[in-house]
C-alpha cells in the first residue's frame, strides 16, 4: 500500500490545484477568489469616494462618473465586499482550511461537495464579472435591491445587469449551502478520539453558528429573488401595486436573511479573534461555555430583528418597539463576548505580534461598531439618521473589524500552516498601525456628516444647501481612503514575499495548543501523520501541571507531571 | 428646535450618546490598562483562570446584567419618543398630499374646501408651504418607485411606498427655508432629488392663502 505521500506525488496538476479535492486547496482558492473581489470593491469605493470629494470631475485613472454609474458603485461595492469578499474569505477559506485541521479530520466530510461548492462560487463571480461589461453595466438598484426599483428595467434602466446580479448571488447561495453542509457534518462526525464538542476551539463553534444561521435564513431570500426575476423578466407582480404586488414584501424577505447574514460573517471573525487572543496573552479564552451559549442566543435572536431595517419603511408603526427591543437586547450577548475578550486579557502575558495587533485592532473597531448599533436600533433615533452616512459608518466598524481586521490577523496568524512560510513582522506591524490609524480616520468622520444628515447614496452632497458645510469633511475622508487603500501594499508586498522567500516555518511557530498546529507546516494532502488523541480543552496556556507555558491539546499528561503538579501551582 | 418632538429625538440620541461614551471609556480604559499592566515580561507567568464557574464568570455577567438594564432604559424611553412621533397623530391643522416619482415631489393642497380631488385642489412642485406652529399631515403616496421623504432639520423621515399611502406629521416652530432631501435610493436622479419646505409665519402663510385662493 503506498502512502499518502505517494499518492500525492502522482496526483496531476490540475487535480492538485484546480479540481482539488483537499480542503487546504480549496480553501486557498477561496482565498484567491476573495482577494481579488477585495480588490475590486476597493477600487469601486476608491471612484465612490473622489465622486463624493470632488463631484462630477473626472476621476484619476478613470474618468468621468455620472449618477447613474454611481448607482452602480455603490451596489457594486457593497454586493460584492459582502457576498464575493466577506464569505469567500472568512467562511470558505478559514472555515475550509481550519475547521478540518481543528477537529483532527483528514479533510471535510464531503470533500467533492466541497469541490463543488468552490467552482459554483467561481462559476457565481464570472457571471458577476460579465455584468459588468454588458450593454447597461452592472446592477444599479442597491445592494438590498429594493422593488419596484429593482423590479422593472425602466426604473434603473438596467435590464440584463440586474438580471445576472440575481443569478449570481443565487448561484452564490448555492455554493455556501453546500459549503454549510461540510462545516457543520465535519465538527459533528469527524472528531479526532477525545474531542468532545466542548473541547472544540470557538472557532469552530462560531463556524458552525455561522453555517447553521445561514442554512435558516437564506431560504426565503432565495424565493424572494425568484419572484424579483419572474416580475423582471416574466411580467409577474409580487412586488408592482399596479398588478397586486407589495414591495414591503421584498424587505421582509431581505432583511430576515440579511441580518442573521450580518452575523454570518460576524462570527467567523470573532471566532479568528478567540483563537488569536488566548495564544497571545498566554491565557485560556475567559469564560469558553458563557462564550458559546452567547453565541447561540445571537444567533437565535438574530431571525428576529430584521424589521429594524425597516422601521421607517410604511410597515406598521405598532411593530417598531418589539423589534427596537430585541435589536438592543442582541447587544447583550455580543457584551458578553467583548467582555470575556477583554477578560482574557487580565493577568495574562501578553506580545504583540502583527496577528495579535491585528486581533486587538478587531476589538477596538468592532466594540464601536457595536456600540453604535444602539443609535440605529432606537427607533425613534433611526427615524433621523436611518439611510445617513451614520449607518454606513457603523456597519463598516462592524464588517470592516470582522471582515479586513479580523481576516487579516487571521492571515498572519495562519500563514505559517498555510504556506509553510512565516510572514515579515515589519511590513506586517507597518502594515497595522497604517491600516488601524487611516481606517479611523475614513470612519470617525462618517459618523459625523451622517449625524449631519448627509444621506447615504446620492452622488453629489453639493446639491444640498444643509449638507455644503460639511463638504471639507467629505474631502478628508477621501484623501484617507485613499491612503487606507495605498496601506494595504506592505501586505500585498509581504505577502508574495513571504511566499516565496520567508522564514521557513516549523510546526507550531506561536507556541499554540490547538489540533492545526500538530500537523506539519503545511500540511500534506491528508492532514496529520497520526490521528491525534485529544486530552483536553483547546485554551490551556499556563496550565499549573507543566513548566511550559502551552499544553497541546493532543501532548498526553506525563505521570511525573501531574504528581509535580501541586508544586508548579504552588509556584 | 425646528419642530415639536425633534427636541425628544435629540435628547434620545444624547442619552444614548452619554450611555455608550461611558461603555466605550470603560472598555477602552481595561483593553489599556491590561495591555500594559500585562504585558510580557520575563519571570512572570500569566495566572491560568478559566472564567466557566459562576463565580469566576461573574466578572463579565453582572457588566451584561448592567448593559441589559441600560438597554431596557433606552428602549423605554424610545418606546416613549417613538409613539409621540409615529403613532399619535395630534389632529390636523392642514393636510397636504405629497407622492413622490422620480425625481420630484408634487405636493396637492386640498383647498379651502379641505377635500383631495375637488375643483379648487392646488398642486406645486417641490415646494411646501406651512404656517409656523400648526399640525401638518402629510398624506405620502409615490407614482413609481419608493422614496424617502426627509427633512432633515424636523428630524422626520417616511418611506413613500407604491400602493400604500401613508401619513406622517410634523409642527414646525422656526418659520424659514428648509430642504426636502429623498433618503431612499430611487434611480439615477435620486442625487439632486430635493424640495423646499417654507415655513411661514402666520401671517405670511395668510397672505400666500390668499395669493393662492384668491376666490375664497
Amino acid at each position: 500500500m503506498s502512502s499518502r505521500a505517494e499518492v500525492e506525488e502522482r496526483v496531476s496538476f490540475f487535480r492538485r490545484y484546480v479540481f482539488s479535492v483537499d480542503h487546504k486547496m480549496i480553501a486557498k482558492q477561496y482565498l484567491a477568489i476573495g482577494l481579488f473581489w477585495a480588490v475590486v470593491g476597493g477600487l469601486l469605493a476608491y471612484l465612490m469616494r473622489w465622486q463624493l470629494a470632488y463631484p462630477d470631475t473626472e476621476v484619476p485613472g478613470w474618468g468621468f462618473i455620472g449618477p447613474e454609474f454611481y448607482n452602480m458603485l455603490v451596489t457594486m461595492h457593497g454586493t460584492i465586499m459582502v457576498f464575493f469578499v466577506a464569505m469567500p474569505i472568512l467562511l470558505g477559506a478559514f472555515g475550509n482550511f481550519l475547521i478540518p485541521l481543528m477537529v483532527g479530520a483528514q479533510d471535510m466530510a464531503f470533500p467533492r461537495l466541497n469541490m463543488l461548492s468552490v467552482w459554483t462560487l467561481a462559476l457565481s463571480s464570472i457571471v458577476l464579472l460579465i455584468s459588468f461589461f454588458i450593454p447597461g453595466g452592472a446592477a444599479s438598484a442597491g445592494w438590498t435591491g429594493y422593488p419596484p426599483l429593482s423590479a422593472k428595467p425602466i426604473y434603473t434602466g438596467i435590464n440584463w445587469g440586474l438580471n445576472l446580479w440575481i443569478l449570481a448571488l443565487a448561484l452564490e447561495f448555492a455554493s455556501f449551502l453546500m459549503g454549510g453542509i461540510n462545516f457543520l457534518t465535519t465538527p459533528i462526525n469527524l472528531r479526532a478520539p477525545g474531542l468532545s464538542m466542548f473541547r472544540l476551539p470557538l472557532l469552530v463553534w462560531m463556524q458552525m453558528t455561522a453555517a447553521i444561521l445561514f442554512m435558516l435564513s437564506v431560504g426565503p431570500l432565495i424565493a424572494g429573488a425568484v419572484m424579483l426575476l419572474l416580475d423582471r423578466v416574466a411580467g409577474t407582480s409580487f412586488y408592482l401595486p399596479q398588478g397586486g404586488g407589495d414591495p414591503l414584501l421584498w424587505q421582509h424577505l431581505f432583511w430576515f436573511f440579511g441580518h442573521p447574514e450580518v452575523y454570518v460573517i460576524l462570527l467567523p471573525g470573532l471566532g479568528i479573534i478567540l483563537e488569536i487572543l488566548p495564544v497571545f496573552s498566554r491565557k485560556s479564552i475567559f469564560g469558553y461555555r458563557p462564550i458559546i451559549y452567547s453565541t447561540i442566543a445571537a444567533g437565535m435572536l438574530s431571525f428576529t430583528v430584521w424589521a429594524h431595517h425597516q422601521f421607517i419603511s410604511g410597515m406598521d408603526p405598532r411593530l417598531a418597539m418589539p423589534f427596537s427591543l430585541t435589536t438592543i437586547i442582541i447587544s447583550v450577548p455580543f457584551a458578553l463576548i467583548v467582555f470575556a475578550m477583554i477578560a482574557t486579557l487580565w493577568r495574562g502575558s501578553i506580545s504583540f505580534p502583527t496577528p495579535m495587533l491585528f486581533a486587538l485592532g478587531t476589538l477596538a473597531v468592532f466594540l464601536i461598531g457595536g456600540l453604535t448599533g444602539i443609535f440605529n436600533g432606537s427607533a425613534p433615533v433611526d427615524i433621523y439618521i436611518h439611510d445617513t452616512y451614520f449607518v454606513v459608518a457603523h456597519f463598516h466598524y462592524t464588517l470592516f473589524s470582522a471582515l479586513f481586521f479580523a481576516g487579516f490577523a487571521g492571515l498572519y496568524f495562519w500563514f505559517p500552516k498555510m504556506f509553510g512560510r512565516m510572514m515579515s513582522e515589519a511590513l506586517g506591524k507597518l502594515h497595522f498601525w497604517l491600516t488601524f490609524l487611516l481606517f479611523n480616520a475614513v470612519f470617525i468622520p462618517m459618523f459625523f456628516v451622517g449625524a449631519g444628515g448627509m444621506m447615504r447614496r446620492i452622488a453629489n452632497p453639493m446639491q444640498y444647501e444643509f449638507l455644503r458645510p460639511l463638504q471639507p469633511i467629505n474631502v478628508s475622508i477621501t484623501i484617507a481612503s485613499i491612503l487606507l487603500l495605498l496601506a494595504q501594499l506592505p501586505f500585498v508586498l509581504n505577502f508574495f514575499w513571504s511566499l516565496f522567500a520567508g522564514q521557513v516555518a516549523e510546526r507550531n511557530p506561536w507556541q499554540a495548543n490547538t489540533l492545526e498546529w500538530s500537523a506539519p507546516s503545511p500540511p500534506p494532502h491528508g492532514n496529520f501523520e497520526t490521528v491525534p488523541i485529544v486530552y483536553r480543552g483547546p485554551y490551556e496556556y499556563s496550565h499549573p501541571s507543566v513548566p511550559e507555558d502551552w499544553l497541546p491539546q493532543d501532548r498526553p499528561t506525563m505521570p511525573t507531571l501531574r504528581q509535580s503538579s501541586g508544586q508548579a501551582a504552588a509556584v | 428646535m425646528v419642530s415639536t418632538y425633534g427636541g425628544d429625538i435629540d435628547s434620545l440620541m444624547y442619552l444614548i450618546y452619554y450611555i455608550v461614551g461611558a461603555w466605550f471609556l470603560l472598555t477602552y480604559g481595561a483593553i489599556a490598562l491590561f495591555l500594559i499592566l500585562y504585558r510580557r515580561r520575563e519571570g512572570r507567568r500569566a495566572t491560568y483562570i478559566e472564567g466557566n464557574s459562576l463565580r469566576e464568570a461573574a466578572w463579565i455577567l453582572v457588566p451584561c446584567l448592567i448593559v441589559l438594564v441600560l438597554d431596557l432604559w433606552i428602549d423605554f424611553r424610545g418606546g416613549e419618543v417613538w409613539a409621540k412621533v409615529k403613532r399619535q397623530r395630534p389632529p390636523s391643522d392642514l393636510r397636504v398630499q405629497v407622492t413622490s416619482k422620480q425625481f420630484n415631489w408634487e405636493m396637492l393642497y386640498p383647498g379651502p374646501d379641505g377635500q383631495f380631488e375637488t375643483g379648487d385642489d392646488l398642486q406645486l412642485e417641490n415646494e411646501l408651504h406651512v404656517p409656523v406652529n400648526k399640525v401638518v399631515w402629510v398624506v405620502l403616496k409615490s407614482k413609481d418607485v419608493i422614496h424617502s421623504f426627509f427633512l432633515p432639520h424636523l428630524r422626520l423621515k417616511q418611506d413613500a411606498v407604491p400602493g400604500r399611502t401613508i401619513e406622517a406629521w410634523f409642527k414646525a416652530t422656526k418659520p424659514g427655508r428648509y430642504e426636502i432631501p429623498c433618503a431612499e435610493l430611487c434611480g439615477f436622479g435620486h442625487s439632486g432629488m430635493n424640495g423646499w419646505l417654507i415655513v411661514h409665519p402666520a401671517d405670511e402663510y395668510e397672505r400666500w392663502v390668499k395669493e393662492q385662493w384668491p376666490s375664497s
